[in-house]
């Protein structure tokens, strides 16, 4: 909200110091993001009375004026503008200055005629959107520009007051801007009272311990007919609208409002419109009551409030068709659509209640009777209407945070005065008020303990401080009575409750704790002790999380960097990589920004595949990739075999959530994207046992299969050892099937027809967490000589090598230390399909060096074992 | 040295004469003057081998007089000697050379050695999030995780926001298409988990939450829709605001150094009251003012407070009994705060280039 210091000023004496004030309003919530000064660049301005005007020869759009700028001698102006005449007073710079738009004046020649400076209109000088002539500074102008009855605390009004209106008075003073700034404050949603000048006013006067008073506003003399002989008012919904006035003024003669009105609005960030419409902005802005003025001409007798019908259509001030009452199941749950519509005479719709007005009704130039609303609407139903029209008005967001529902009384007052001010002296107030409320609700009054604000807050304020702090932001403040202290000190507390009154405009306070945060704020947050509490725990990471934190650093040292890939795929993306689509197993996002982030991924694959093809583009073509994150598997795809995947063993909160919740099922993985120079399936399988072996893992081994998206004789599944059939899947290893790769663009730029193969790894670290480790250090190594023994097996290919492997660990009993495939041979003298495989075996005994016939015995097991295993030879 | 005085006869100077000349000064000459480990080897055998002049020399100092003889062995074993020891060094000599000629032969430019693969890095956010989790670990927290699909009830309702509040605005949301309408999101903030935490877990609590969070905001310079954060929860017995602007004191000087510190000042959220945001020490200028901070010395970091009474309400905890605070911020500004990172959606881009600098 936007809100100038002068305008502030008539509600109490703030003074000029703005980094106080600024610090003040940070303080109380009330956050400055921006200032602007009021006025910059205007300091060389001065006030010129027109003295003559002649006409120029041989020009038609341009005369000569002659006027006394408060030098010496009067200067000569050549002037385009025809909007001002001999005596007024008008906004004269001097040769050499510089306007705000940045236009340098100098002295110019012209038809003959020197031009000694420029006359200036209000869009010239950023002062106004009128540039249809010169800013003609009449009396009001100069005076202030307040109404008469307006207190005046504020201005920088020289105390002889005709000084500032003589020719070579600075125009900033004579306009009283000078030193004025527009504070941009951010005001948070509980802050409704906060929405106008006059509220921020208060909290700042409270703040800065000076005297605050909203001034009462005078209306208009009375006359003409009766309200109730013009007008008719039913409220048909009070539980949208629970209080509705109309006043009637007379005798209103619309036209462009006066300066400092439209100023004003200027600087609050709205645009002037006409002196009704002004009016009714200005009352809003500064004491925070949204109303609207009706031509009371356009209204056919009557005023109508009703919910809107099935479909309603109402052209709104904006020119724009809206249809109400239409349900929208985003809002509220699918909730019926109840939107407030204000009707005329005819029930024909002339407004959205508490959002627009509507166009039929419009005050124009022809208008010359005002009918204003000033009403409450239920801030709920204001918010479902407005989210559902997609329609935020400066009315609407007052309503809906919550207005004062005892300040529509003043407010449409301070209407008519404006009214009365600014649209001529015929203006008439007609005597009475339609009005239909319901009894308004009783004030709030809480108990607020002053032992409970010390323990929340860690202060130790007395009550009197306390009271001290609210009374001034407008809290009625009383101790607790004798009875309820009697009952206190029976009870052995010592809390020292007070009463406190809440006042109507601020509807966000109903608990005791809203009235601490009151008292805190008032306090300074900036004045409240630093403690820390003590954690009687260990501070710790849970077993999982250093094992998360683990894999990281070991993918990062097999030099893949870690990369972040979005959690929203476009739709075709798993389809792309060979796994189901639609919306049975996929989850889509209702809402999406866009559509190529809409669906949650199943798989790291499309995102490491995308920021490959994003890095490719960019000429980084050998690199390897790693991720650690969520996918999410639609809540009925839970597998049998997942239950009892025990979860985090540190505060995990994920227990039990499946249960009722509904949710979709979470896995974190782990991915490795290996797109390195040479690298591929091998790398991948490396990089598995890398981390295997890095965690330990005992038990797991590497299938053959046809995993989606992965190249479909290079790939296989990781699974736990000695579950047979339907094991769960820890993983998948292999490498990424080229069309696929192709689909997401791996291939472009410099590589463009060079084949890269592309390794991949991606494994559940949940399923991780839950496989069995290798023990600890209980075999200490042998002391004696070990002995190895290398052998050859001639072994179809489609025996994997790790079967026969083992065989071999099975055959060689426990004299075995390790077996390791050593070498692979394909080709002559071997027949096709078939390949050699060539392991070496280590022996040892912790007690004793192996014979040359217990070796030769294992050895001879082992070689039986394969032979008869695996159909295998062993080669001599 | 042995001079050849004191022999008497013919046969002890010719003697003499022929030890002189077999393994005098040229012998010593020829064996300081070999160049090559082999010629050493025949000039060895030739000068002290079976068949060496020596070795007659040897056989002949029996037919010597007896008088002579002791003289005479005498020098020859000296001279012997003497030439072994040359020969010893000068094959030292030639060791020597003949190793460093083998390893120089094996020279090696080390600065021709071609680049293997990249180095591999941690992306920055998680370094980060792990320098944030270790910081509030030592300060005796846990570290708490949850689902980031969640209901509307742990994320908003259980929090103070009922449907249609006013203050949902402040958190754009995408919904999934999935039940009811609106019934499931994606997390806003990682604050469910901590409805999850109080809802299973009795107080005292300490602990921090960190993770992935989605708001649907167009990305720009300052924000992501898919973004990190970290946040915390103390409920206890005697828990004060004045413990939330300690601990918030305490991390900021821990986490971002000594000379930067942290104020609070008032603000609004639904789920505690008073809420506050709470803003560090400009880590650009470190309170001086420049254009990071917009010249206030101070940049926002996240919101915190205690934890309103009825978040407390709707997860069973006795607010007269337990009091809380709870504070939170993006991970991905405090990193972008650290780094100086001008535009947050690089952190998304996985650009190698940029990750390899992490």
């Amino acid at each position: 909200m936007r809100v100038p210091l002068s305008w502030l000023t008539d509600f109490a004496p703030f003074g000029s110091d703005i980094e106080l004030i600024a610090g003040s309003l940070d303080e109380l919530g009330l956050v400055v993001e921006g200032f602007q000064e009021v006025g910059a660049g205007l300091e060389e301005i001065v006030v010129a009375k027109v003295l003559a005007i002649d006409p120029i020869e041989g020009a038609d759009r341009i005369r000569l004026v002659t006027v006394d700028a408060g030098e010496a001698e009067p200067l000569e102006v050549v002037c385009g503008a025809w909007n001002f005449s001999v005596g007024d007073l008008v906004p004269y710079s001097p040769v050499g200055a510089r306007l705000p738009n940045g236009m340098k004046i100098e002295r110019r020649r012209m038809k003959n005629v020197i031009s000694n400076g420029m006359l200036c209109s209000q869009a010239e000088l950023g002062l106004g959107d009128d540039s249809s002539g010169l800013f003609v500074l009449a009396p009001m102008e100069l005076s202030g520009g307040l109404p008469a009855s307006q207190t005046m605390r504020s201005r920088a009004v020289d105390p002889s007051g005709a000084s500032l209106a003589e020719p070579g008075a600075r125009l900033l003073d004579a306009l009283g801007i000078a030193g004025d700034v527009v504070f941009d404050l951010a005001v948070e949603p509980n802050r409704p009272d906060a929405l106008c000048i006059a509220g921020v006013a208060r909290d700042l006067a409270a703040k800065l311990g000076l005297p605050f008073a909203i001034p009462d506003p005078t209306p208009p003399p009375a006359g003409g007919q009766s309200v109730d002989a013009l007008l008719s008012l039913v409220v048909r919904s009070p539980e949208l609208c629970p209080s509705f006035t109309l006043r009637v003024l007379t005798g209103v003669c619309v036209t462009r409002s006066p300066w400092w009105m439209a100023h004003r609005l200027v600087l609050a960030g709205m645009r002037p419109i006409n002196s009704v419409v002004d009016s009714s902005n200005y009352v809003m802005l500064e004491l925070g009551q949204p109303n609207h003025p009706y031509d009371l001409s356009k209204l056919n007798g009557g005023v109508v409030v009703r919910k809107a019908r099935e479909a309603e259509v109402v052209t709104t001030l904006d020119g724009v068709e809206r249809r109400v009452g239409v349900s929208d199941a985003r809002v509220a749950k699918g909730a019926p659509a109840e939107d407030c519509l204000i009707c005329d005479g005819n029930d024909m719709p002339i407004g959205i209640g508490g959002i627009m007005g509507g166009a039929a009704s419009e005050i124009d130039s022809e208008t010359s009777s005002v009918a204003l609303e000033a009403a409450y609407f239920a801030p709920m139903a204001i918010a479902r209407t407005a989210k559902r029209l997609g329609l935020r008005t400066e009315a609407s967001m007052r309503f809906e945070r919550g207005c004062d529902p005892m300040g529509i009384e003043r407010a449409a007052v301070r209407f008519c005065e404006l009214v009365s001010s600014t649209c001529g002296s015929s203006v008439r107030l007609s005597p009475g008020v339609l009005q239909e409320s319901e009894s308004p609700p009783r004030p709030l009054r809480l108990k607020v303990r002053v032992g409970r604000v010390n323990s929340v807050l860690g202060t130790e304020l007395e009550p009197e401080e306390v009271k001290s702090l609210l009374v001034p932001i407008g809290f009625a403040v009383e101790a607790a009575d004798t009875q309820d202290r009697a009952i206190s000190a029976a009870s052995g507390e010592s809390d020292g409750a007070l009463y406190v009154g809440v006042p109507s405009f601020r509807p966000d306070v109903s608990r005791e704790i809203d009235v601490i945060e009151e008292i805190a704020r008032h306090h300074g947050y900036a004045r409240i002790r630093r403690t820390r509490p003590c954690s009687p725990q260990v501070g710790l990471l849970s077993q999982r999380q250093k094992e998360r934190r683990f894999v990281r650093e070991v993918l990062a040292g097999l030099g893949a960097s870690e990369a972040w890939t979005s959690s929203f795929l476009a739709p075709g993306d798993h389809l792309a990589v060979g796994l189901d689509a639609g919306s049975k197993v996929e989850l889509v996002l209702a809402n999406p920004l866009a559509k190529e982030e809409s669906v949650l991924r199943q798989s790291l694959l499309p995102g490491l595949l995308k920021a490959l093809a994003f890095n490719v583009s960019r000429r980084q073509d050998w690199l390897r990739l790693f991720e650690v994150g969520r996918v999410f598997l639609p809540a009925d795809r839970h597998r049998s075999s997942d239950e009892g995947r025990s979860t985090d063993e540190g505060r995990s909160t994920d227990e039990g959530r499946s249960d009722c919740d509904g949710l979709p099922e979470e896995r974190e993985l782990v991915a490795l994207l290996l797109a390195g120079e040479g690298d591929g399936a091998a790398q991948a399988v490396e990089a598995w046992r890398t981390l295997a072996m890095s965690l330990r893992l005992d038990g797991t081994e590497i299938v053959a299969g046809q995993p989606p998206g992965l190249h479909p004789a290079r790939s296989a599944w990781i699974l736990q050892r000695d579950l047979g059939p339907g094991s769960p899947v820890i993983g998948v290893v292999g490498e990424v099937d080229p069309k696929v790769a192709e689909s997401f663009g791996t291939e472009a730029g410099s590589l463009a027809g060079h084949r890269r193969r592309l390794g991949w790894l991606e494994v559940d670290l949940g399923a991780l967490a839950t496989l069995p480790r290798a023990a600890g250090m209980d075999k200490p190594p042998s002391r004696f000589p070990s002995s190895d023994i290398d052998l050859a097996f001639e072994v179809k290919d489609d025996v994997p090598a790790s079967k026969v492997q083992e065989t071999l660990r099975g055959a060689a009993g426990p004299l075995l230390v390790e077996v390791r495939l050593f070498d692979v041979y394909r080709g002559s003298p071997l027949g096709q399909g078939v390949r050699s495989l060539a392991f070496r075996l280590r022996f040892a005994a912790s007690d004793r060096t192996l014979t040359d016939k217990e070796i030769s015995a294992v050895r001879a097991q082992c070689i039986h074992a394969v032979e008869g295993a695996h159909a295998a030879v062993l080669r001599s | 040295m042995i001079e050849a005085a004191g022999l008497d006869s013919k046969d002890g100077l010719a003697y003499d004469q022929a030890v002189r000349e077999a393994l005098g000064e040229k012998a010593e000459q020829e064996v300081s003057s070999c160049e090559t480990l082999e010629a050493l080897r025949q000039l060895e055998g030739a000068l002290l081998g079976k068949r060496s002049r020596l070795a007659q020399l040897h056989q002949q100092l029996g037919s010597l007089d007896p008088s002579e003889r002791k003289v005479l062995g005498r020098l020859l074993n000296e001279r012997k000697a003497r030439l072994k020891s040359l020969i010893d060094t000068r094959r030292a000599e030639l060791d020597r050379a003949d190793e460093q000629a083998r390893l120089a032969a094996e020279r090696m430019d080390l600065t021709e050695v071609i680049a293997g693969r990249r180095r591999g890095t941690l992306h920055l956010v998680s370094r980060t999030q792990s320098e944030l989790e270790d910081t509030f670990v030592g300060m005796g927290f846990t570290v708490a995780e949850g689902p980031e699909v969640e209901t509307d009830w742990n994320n908003f309702e259980a929090l103070n926001i009922p449907p249609d509040h006013p203050a949902r605005g402040m958190w754009d949301t995408f919904y999934l298409d999935v039940g009811k309408p609106e019934s499931v999101l994606m997390r806003t903030h990682t604050s469910p988990v901590q409805v999850r935490l109080m809802q299973s877990h009795q107080p005292p609590i300490y602990s921090v939450m960190p993770g992935r969070c989605y708001r649907r905001d167009t990305p720009d310079a300052r924000h992501l829709s898919i973004f990190h954060q970290i946040e915390g929860l103390v409920v206890d017995t005697g828990i004060s605001f004045s413990d939330l602007a300690g601990t918030i004191e305490a991390f900021t000087t821990t986490y971002f150094g000594p000379s930067i510190h942290s104020r609070l000042r008032p603000a609004y959220f639904p789920f505690t009251e008073p809420s506050a945001e709470f803003e560090i020490t400009c880590t650009i200028c470190e309170g001086q003012g420049c254009r990071t901070c917009s010249q206030t010395g101070w940049i926002e970091l996240g919101g915190c407070g205690m934890v309103d009474p009825e978040v407390f309400a709707s997860v069973g905890i006795d607010s007269e009994i337990w009091t809380g605070f709870a504070f939170g911020f993006g991970i991905d500004r405090c990193a972008q705060m650290r780094q100086g990172i001008a535009d947050l959606r690089i952190l998304m881009e996985n650009d190698i280039r940029f990750l390899e600098q992490a």
